[in-house]
């Protein structure tokens, strides 16, 4: 809502002084958001009012040139040239002085041209600043007869044509409905300011009341229509312009200048936040129906569109059908034209949720949808109606023919009882009733008082006063909030974090302190990524989530796995000159699509407990996943040596990473499972409660075709692991330590290649039994003298017994245990 | 050599005298300090303090003596002996000390040398500055309670007193979730435009006193650009208790003002509007730390819970009153961090994120 402060000034006594910041201000104290404030450009020097005494059209020239007499108050006119047409003998303009500079630095000056000399310049909107308007120069006021007199001659032009208003632009928060008009900022800004102030609405005469109303309407939909009024006017001149002053105002705020017509229905509807609309009365067929659309209807709306109808929407409809969707914009059959000089005004108070459906259903956020959606004072459209004739007949020589229409079925408000101590329960402030009752009568509240008890009609403006709360938020503001002072409260003893929430932040924690950095990414997926990740057709990541509305049409769906954004993240990262990657993301992943629409209960009390679970059952379960992306180097050439690539391995200890922040045993196994190398894919398992083991994730090295499809570095390893699928972390036990000597052994393996590692090891620990105390692969070798198709894998152990110094036999006795029970597992023996 | 039995003779014990126990001693100290390095002084060492040594001879003739000047002799040998040990030992000292000052000296290293082969990592300051908040208020009593992302249109927008049709509701540019077969029915779920449907999960499922804070990832139909993201991050908070007021509000913004941003900072309301609480208000963080000079930054909103909510939620307003506020995170990390532009928050840029480190 644009505000031209010299408009509100008209209603509300400024206190002299007053600076804009302080205005700005007391805005913001009353909750409406400030969110520009537009000061005109400045002019200095003088600029004045001149009227056109003669025009000398000059010839000769590539484009017509007018050489003026203007009278600007001196006795004697100046000599002016001026390049518009857009003026006659008689009009009121305003001019630039030599001495004056105008907005841009642009100086006046006497000056010779077309062959004249041009003694001061005669202005045009824009050159003044004020507005971008092509049109030529800026005329106050005709010469013609029928017009009103301009101001004198010679008078300071600044304050006439408004170059003193500032704009206050205001973000009105949509309980504020009545914020939209002058009149309900008036009565905010009076308050607010503690000043006089008068309501516009107050000083409109009533339209005078005829026997017979003039014209037949009938509304079929009274719950969405509890107030439709009417006035007709005839012998309104179409070609009458509209004052300077409104066309200014509204330029101020923001609307464009249309005819005298169009622009006092939205002139008025900013006045006093009515919205009105303006019928061609002679198009207008037979009585007016205001009821719902029927199936099949269409309806052409002023914007040209031609739109179907839903049997939801309400129409303002006459003998040919629709000519209206009602509250939101009229129908082009009845639309003021050139010749129009019969109008049907309209001023209807309508339902609210309603509007906001058909104005939703059609696109079409007007200005009157939304005020209605916002709630509009029902006791003003015969006042507003009123208002508009006046104006139409004082510029366009209009007036009302029969009496006005006003079909009203309104019901009276319920008070709302309040606790007078309420407001002070609440705000934890001593507010005293005579307080509580001043600042609810400021906002237009009637207040009875019976004891403790208040009750409260509220105003016809403040549809959004309904609750007992909405009062104490009135009394509140209005007190002002910096009265609230600051009292910390003691909450109960809490348990700190959850488990859960613990071990989220211990793997980000242990994989940053690794080396990774975190890389969240949006969620949004399109399903050409899952072809390149060379997911089967029947893969589970491929039941997405889809979004409606979805910012790109290209990523309509929810991610079912990190990848897609991760690698994102990585090819970005590479794009801009990095090499050495190592990035991970944790977050929720929205897998399996759909199952069953969620219901919507009422909100009048707690649903039930079965709605409750229905309710939760229909939000699909968000599992909360870790992912990590490597390229180029894990670890940097440097002055130590060459670096290290990252590879199948960093994707996999990072897993054991996460799982050990995690409080987890993780084992690893080969896998298979897209994107991943088939030859170099680790399958990632827990063992659960039961005993079972159970997949949580995979790690290793891409396949080279998603690098190759994605762009991404060739060997770039990956890992992805469902957090919420590891189980429960075990209390750790402490160990009992031995402070008895170890005795050291190291073993060579020799095994072939088609038993892991991890086998080998498992049987070694096995065989050792109780005496081993740990056991180290520090080496893989394959070559000559070991056998095609093995390795040799060499181990260190430690034994140690809780009890005594182990004696080297024991130690050789275990040791050997060991060997042939890996022997017997896998086959490995002793290299020699 | 005289014999255990000999008549004594002092004269004939010339071992023994004064004398001869001062030139050994001497004899001794010009050889320790003459020896150049710790194998020079090893090689000396036996001729003074070995077997055959002076000092060690001296001692084996005081058996010779009659007991009544063995006692002064005894001292006399005793005291040469430990001036030559002290001599030895001294010189042994000096060399040692001359050998390490000479071999360290030749195993200096440039310290400064980088040692960066294990590349920094760090967590998103996002993820860091949701955490510290969460733990300003952990440190309060509250409990940190999560939601999902993908919500229940009801959770997100009815419950808290947002009817279909409201206003607010369809400013809120929201994410819609395609249901039915074909993707065009309602399924009833959004993805979430605020933190705040976890305070009616929490309310549904709890009952008061409530004390909670919810960080989280929330959505909007925004593009992205230098001050927008269409995904973004709130802390919202939530205590319903008996008796509390909009003052119990303020302590508790100006306790986590100060906690976040220095003791000098605190808070201002300005009125406002939020379908879910009632007195609404928006408030406004004193931030002295702002790399602009200090000043008033827009952060949030808050207000006391609407009665209208509690009902829904299943509590009564006559005996239980609340208070909820919520922030965003990257607007927060935006000014504390002096953060120009909103992409470079959201696009994983790890030239960005490292300058965070991990706990930052």
């Amino acid at each position: 809502m644009r505000v031209p402060i010299g408009w509100l000034a008209e209603y509300v006594d400024v206190p002299t002084g007053t600076t804009v910041d302080e205005l700005d201000a007391a805005f913001v104290r009353l909750g409406l958001e400030v969110e520009a404030i537009h000061r005109p450009e400045e002019v200095t020097g003088p600029l004045v009012v001149g009227r056109v005494l003669e025009i000398e059209e000059l010839s000769g020239f590539k484009k017509p040139i007018r050489y003026c007499q203007v009278d600007v108050g001196e006795g004697r006119p100046r000599g002016i040239i001026c390049g518009a047409t857009n003026f006659a003998v008689g009009d009121t303009v305003v001019v630039a002085l030599p001495g004056a500079v105008l907005p841009g630095g642009f100086a006046i000056s006497a000056r010779t041209t077309y062959d004249r000399v041009s003694d001061g310049m005669i202005c045009s909107v824009r050159e003044l600043g004020i507005g971008d308007d092509h049109a030529g120069i800026l005329v106050l006021a005709g010469g013609g007869q029928g017009s009103e007199a301009g101001p004198a001659p010679g008078t300071p032009a600044a304050p006439v044509v408004g170059l003193d208003d500032v704009v206050i632009e205001l973000a009105v928060t949509p309980d504020r409905g009545y914020c939209l008009s002058m009149r309900g900022l008036a009565r905010e800004m009076g308050t607010g300011l503690a000043t006089a102030w008068r309501d516009p609405a107050a000083s409109v005469p009533p339209p005078a009341a005829a026997a017979e109303p003039a014209w037949q309407v009938a509304v079929d939909d009274a719950d969405r229509c509890d107030r439709f009024s009417m006035l007709a006017l005839e012998g309104l001149d179409p070609t009458a312009p509209s004052p300077w002053w409104m066309r200014r105002r509204l330029q101020q705020a923001g609307v464009r200048s249309i005819s005298l017509a169009v622009d006092v229905t939205n002139y008025v509807m900013l006045e006093l936040g009515q919205p009105m609309h303006a019928f061609d009365r002679d198009a207008v067929k037979g009585p007016i129906v205001v009821r719902r659309a029927r199936p099949g209807e269409r309806v052409t709306t002023l914007d040209g569109a031609d739109r179907a109808l839903d049997p939801d929407d309400l129409l303002i409809t006459d003998d040919s059908g629709p000519i209206g969707l009602a509250a939101v914009m009229g129908g082009a059959s009845t639309e003021i034209g050139d010749s129009t000089s019969a109008v049907l005004l309209e001023a209807a108070h309508w339902e609210p949720t309603g509007v906001a459906r058909t104005a939703r259903r059609h696109r079409l956020p007007s200005e009157a949808a939304k005020r209605f959606e916002r709630g509009v004072d029902p006791a003003m459209t015969v006042v507003a109606l009123a208002r508009a004739a006046r104006l139409l007949e004082q510029y366009g020589g209009a007036r009302v023919v029969g009496g006005p229409v006003d079909v009203d079925t309104r019901t009276g408000r319920e008070p709302i009882g309040l606790d007078a101590d309420r407001p002070a329960r609440t705000a934890g402030v001593p507010y005293p009733t005579d307080e509580v009752v001043a600042r609810l009568e400021a906002v237009g509240c009637t207040v009875t008082t019976a004891g403790a008890r208040l009750s409260v009609v509220p105003p016809s403006w403040r549809p959004d006063l309904t609750d007992p709360a909405d009062l104490v938020e009135e009394v509140v503001r209005l007190s002002g909030y910096d009265a609230v002072p600051s009292v910390l409260p003691t909450a109960p003893p809490g348990r700190g974090l959850t488990e859960e929430q613990r071990r989220r932040r211990a793997i980000g924690r242990a994989l940053a302190e690794d080396g990774h950095v975190e890389a969240p990414s949006y969620p949004f997926v399109g399903m050409p990524v899952f072809d390149a990740l060379d997911l089967p057709a029947d893969d589970e990541r491929r039941r997405v989530v889809l979004v409606r509305n979805p910012l790109s049409e290209e990523e309509p769906a929810l991610r079912t796995t990190l990848l897609p954004g991760l690698l994102a993240a990585l090819g970005r990262n590479v794009a801009r000159g990095q090499r050495d990657l190592a990035l991970f993301e944790h977050g929720s992943v929205f897998p399996g699509g759909l199952r069953r629409p969620a219901p919507v209960p009422g909100v009048d009390r707690r649903p039930d407990d079965a709605t409750i679970t229905a309710l939760y059952e229909a939000v699909p379960a968000q599992p909360w996943h870790v992912a990590v992306a490597l390229a180029g180097n894990r670890e940097p050439r440097g002055w130590w040596g060459p670096g290290r690539p990252a590879g199948w391995a960093d994707a996999v200890q990072a897993a054991r990473r996460v799982a050990a922040a995690a409080g987890v045993e993780l084992t690893v196994r080969a896998g298979e499972r897209a994107p991943w190398h088939p030859g170099r894919c680790a399958e990632l398992l827990v063992t659960d409660g039961a005993g079972g083991e159970r997949v949580v994730g995979h790690a290793g090295e891409l396949h080279p075709r998603v690098c190759a499809a994605l762009d991404l570095p060739a060997r770039t390893s990956v890992m992805e692991l469902d957090v919420d699928a590891l189980p429960a972390a075990a209390v750790p036990v402490g160990s009992r330590l031995s402070t008895f000597p170890p005795v050291h052994m190291d073993v060579a393996l020799v095994v072939a290649d088609d038993h892991p590692e991890a086998a080998v090891r498992a049987a070694l620990a096995e065989g050792a039994e109780e005496l081993l105390e740990e056991l180290r692969l520090f080496d893989v070798y394959t070559g000559p003298p070991v056998p095609e198709g093995h390795r040799s894998l060499a181990y260190a152990l430690t034994f140690r017994a809780p009890d005594r110094t182990l004696t080297g036999e024991e130690a050789a006795a275990a040791f050997t245990a060991a060997v042939e029970a890996a022997g017997r597992a896998t086959g490995a023996v002793l290299r020699g | 050599m005289s014999g255990a039995n000999d008549p004594y003779d002092p004269k004939q014990v010339a071992a023994l005298s004064p004398e001869a126990l001062d030139d050994a001693v001497s004899a001794a100290r010009t050889a320790f300090d003459g020896a150049a390095d710790l194998a020079g002084l090893a090689a000396v060492r036996p001729a003074h303090l070995g077997d055959r040594a002076p000092v060690l001879l001296a001692r084996r003739e005081l058996g010779a003596l009659p007991p009544a000047a063995r006692a002064d002799a005894g001292k006399r040998v005793n005291a040469a002996r430990q001036a030559v040990t002290e001599a030895y030992e001294a010189r042994l000292a000096q060399l040692e000390a001359e050998r390490d000052a000479r071999v360290l000296a030749e195993e200096r290293v440039d310290v400064s040398l980088p040692w960066d082969r294990h590349p920094r990592g760090a967590r998103h300051p996002v993820t860091t500055l949701m955490e510290r908040i969460s733990d300003i208020f952990v440190g309060m009593g509250y409990e940190v309670a999560e939601g999902p992302e993908l919500e229940a249109e009801w959770l997100n927008f009815d419950a808290l007193n947002m009817a279909p049709d409201h206003p607010a509701r369809t400013m809120m540019d929201t994410f819609f979730i395609a249901g039915g077969r074909d993707g065009n029915e309602d399924s009833g779920l959004v993805l979430r435009t605020h933190t705040s449907p976890v305070q009616a999960r929490t309310m549904l499922a709890r009952t008061p006193p409530i004390y909670i804070v919810a960080p989280g990832r929330t959505y909007r139909t925004d593009e992205l650009d230098a001050t927008h993201t269409p995904v973004f991050h709130q802390v919202e908070g939530l205590a319903v208790d008996r008796g509390l007021t909009m003052a119990h509000l303020r302590g508790t913004l100006d306790h986590l003002a100060r906690a976040l941003f220095g003791a000098d900072a605190r808070t201002r309301w300005r009125p406002s509007y939020f379908p879910f609480t009632e007195p609404s208000a928006e408030f406004d963080v004193w931030f002295p730390e702002h790399r602009d000079g200090p000043r008033w930054v827009e952060w949030g909103g808050c207000g006391m819970v609407n009665p209208r909510v509690l009902v829904a939620c299943g509590i009564d307003p006559d005996e239980y009153s609340g208070f909820a506020f919520g922030m965003g995170i990257e607007r927060a990390l935006q000014f504390r961090s002096g953060v120009g532009d909103m992409r470079d928050i959201v696009e994983g840029d790890v030239r960005f994120t490292r300058t965070f480190g991990v706990d930052q």
